[in-house]
């Protein structure tokens, strides 16, 4: 850009002045949006969390968030305990607990894939899957929401804890499709294997750190 | 800031429709490329990313118009920017109250809108230069325009990649996806597309009068 010669330069203070004034009003606009939306914000994150869970406990009807740590199982206040881990136990309509769900995480195609499973105490395996987040292929890696078959595996996949109470007793794993014969196996999805290999990752890094420190304490959590 | 300064013609219909149209930010202009490649997998997707644009510009043209006479010219790009950061984070928070689907949909894009090109430059071409109402009328015009071409990729990418236009299926059962259209080479293509088609559209309009690529 050429400007003419003359130069005529502002004083500091004016610009310091100005920039002030101009920082002040948005600091303003700024801090009043952040209180005018904390509570919807809140709010939408209770929703979005329910609705996942819902999903993955067909029949659940209210949702807690707790924490398991090395000690036992508390209520989720606040601050994660050192060590915790943050699942939450969904009750139905009469105050029975229905199950347990908690987020796993794995990189997958292109970025983080996380997903929600529910845990059902009963049979000690895991009753559904959701997805949280993921920004996989479009019509590939994606499928994994969709794929009816895919979806099966997490019917009745097993994730019981060993006897000392330190591992599952059979890591999760996915295996190519068409090959899997154990139900604790995830039969992947063909031509998204990354994807569903993430899924699988993602639940068993979860559950080993999950339910080893939660299955010797699940009856407090029984109303 | 020594150039021909149109302040004085007042607010015309010209003053709106110079976005939407003659100085249009994606068929035009090809400014702001980056949301415009990347967000338009879908209409819905698109359609909200051009409203959220179209806010932080007009209200950050609105204020920086306000403020025009006050800012001195050394320090009015980082004055700008503050403006239009205050805006985008505004519109952040907005985003994420209204529906977190779609805040997760647009992703870091939000945050990005901060670097648009359109917006700076609409704020250092016209809101510096002409008073507010005339910059509100002119950046809702620009914001219409970016939101109509955002639809146009959006809604094309959707319907050819997915067979579905605001996720209701158009097809039915049988139709294949084109599901290149989704990824980002569909991007280009579709924009090529359309590129070629607004020229096609203005070059008949102008009748053979200026034309010149971006």
């Amino acid at each position: 850009m050429s400007e003419p010669v003359i130069h005529k330069t502002t004083p500091a203070n004016k610009m310091v002045l100005t920039m002030g004034l101009v920082a002040t009003i948005c600091g303003v606009l700024i801090v009043g949006a952040f209180e005018g939306t904390q509570a919807p914000i809140a709010e939408n994150k209770r929703i979005m969390v329910e609705r996942a869970v819902f999903k993955v406990l067909p029949g659940a009807a209210t949702v807690r968030e707790y924490a398991a740590t090395a000690t036992g199982i508390q209520p989720l206040t606040g601050a994660m305990p050192e060590g915790g881990v943050k699942f939450y136990a969904a009750y139905d309509q009469a105050g029975v607990l229905k199950g347990i769900a908690a987020e796993g995480a794995a990189k997958g195609y292109s970025d983080t894939v996380r997903v929600l499973y529910g845990y059902d105490v009963q049979c000690q395996c895991i009753i559904g899957m959701g997805v949280v987040s993921m920004r996989e292929t479009p019509g590939i890696g994606d499928k994994i929401i969709t794929d009816q078959a895919f979806l099966k595996n997490f019917e009745a996949l097993d994730v019981r804890v060993n006897t000392e109470m330190t591992a599952l007793a059979n890591a999760v794993k996915t295996v190519k499709h068409g090959t899997k014969t154990n139900p604790w196996q995830i039969d992947a999805i063909a031509g998204a294997t990354i994807t569903s290999k993430a899924v699988g990752r993602g639940i068993n890094e979860s559950a080993q750190k999950l339910l080893p420190k939660l299955v010797p304490h699940i009856a407090e959590l029984k109303p | 800031m020594s150039l021909p300064n149109p302040a004085d013609e007042g607010i015309t219909f010209d003053t709106f429709m110079e976005g939407v149209w003659r100085q249009n930010p994606v068929f035009v202009m090809v400014l702001g490329m980056c949301p415009v490649m990347a967000v338009t997998v879908s209409a819905i997707n698109g359609i909200s990313m051009g409203i959220a644009t179209t806010f932080v510009l007009t209200c950050s043209c609105f204020l920086v118009s306000l403020l025009r006479k006050l800012v001195p010219k050394e320090v009015r790009i980082a004055t700008y920017i503050v403006i239009i950061a205050t805006f985008v984070t505004l519109v952040d928070y907005l985003i994420q109250a209204g529906s977190l689907a779609l805040y997760e949909a647009l992703g870091a894009f939000i945050q990005l809108i901060v670097v648009n090109c359109i917006i700076l430059g609409r704020a250092e071409a016209h809101a510096s230069r002409n008073p507010p109402l005339k910059a509100v009328v002119n950046a809702l015009g620009m914001g219409l325009g970016f939101t109509i071409g955002l639809f146009a990729l959006g809604g094309t990418r959707e319907i050819l990649g997915a067979g579905k236009l605001f996720g209701i299926s158009l097809f039915g059962e049988h139709f294949q996806p084109w599901v290149v259209m989704v990824l980002p080479p569909g991007g280009f293509f579709v924009l090529g597309g359309w590129l070629l088609l607004f020229a096609l559209f203005r070059g008949k309009a102008a009748e053979g009068g200026h034309t010149h690529g971006a």
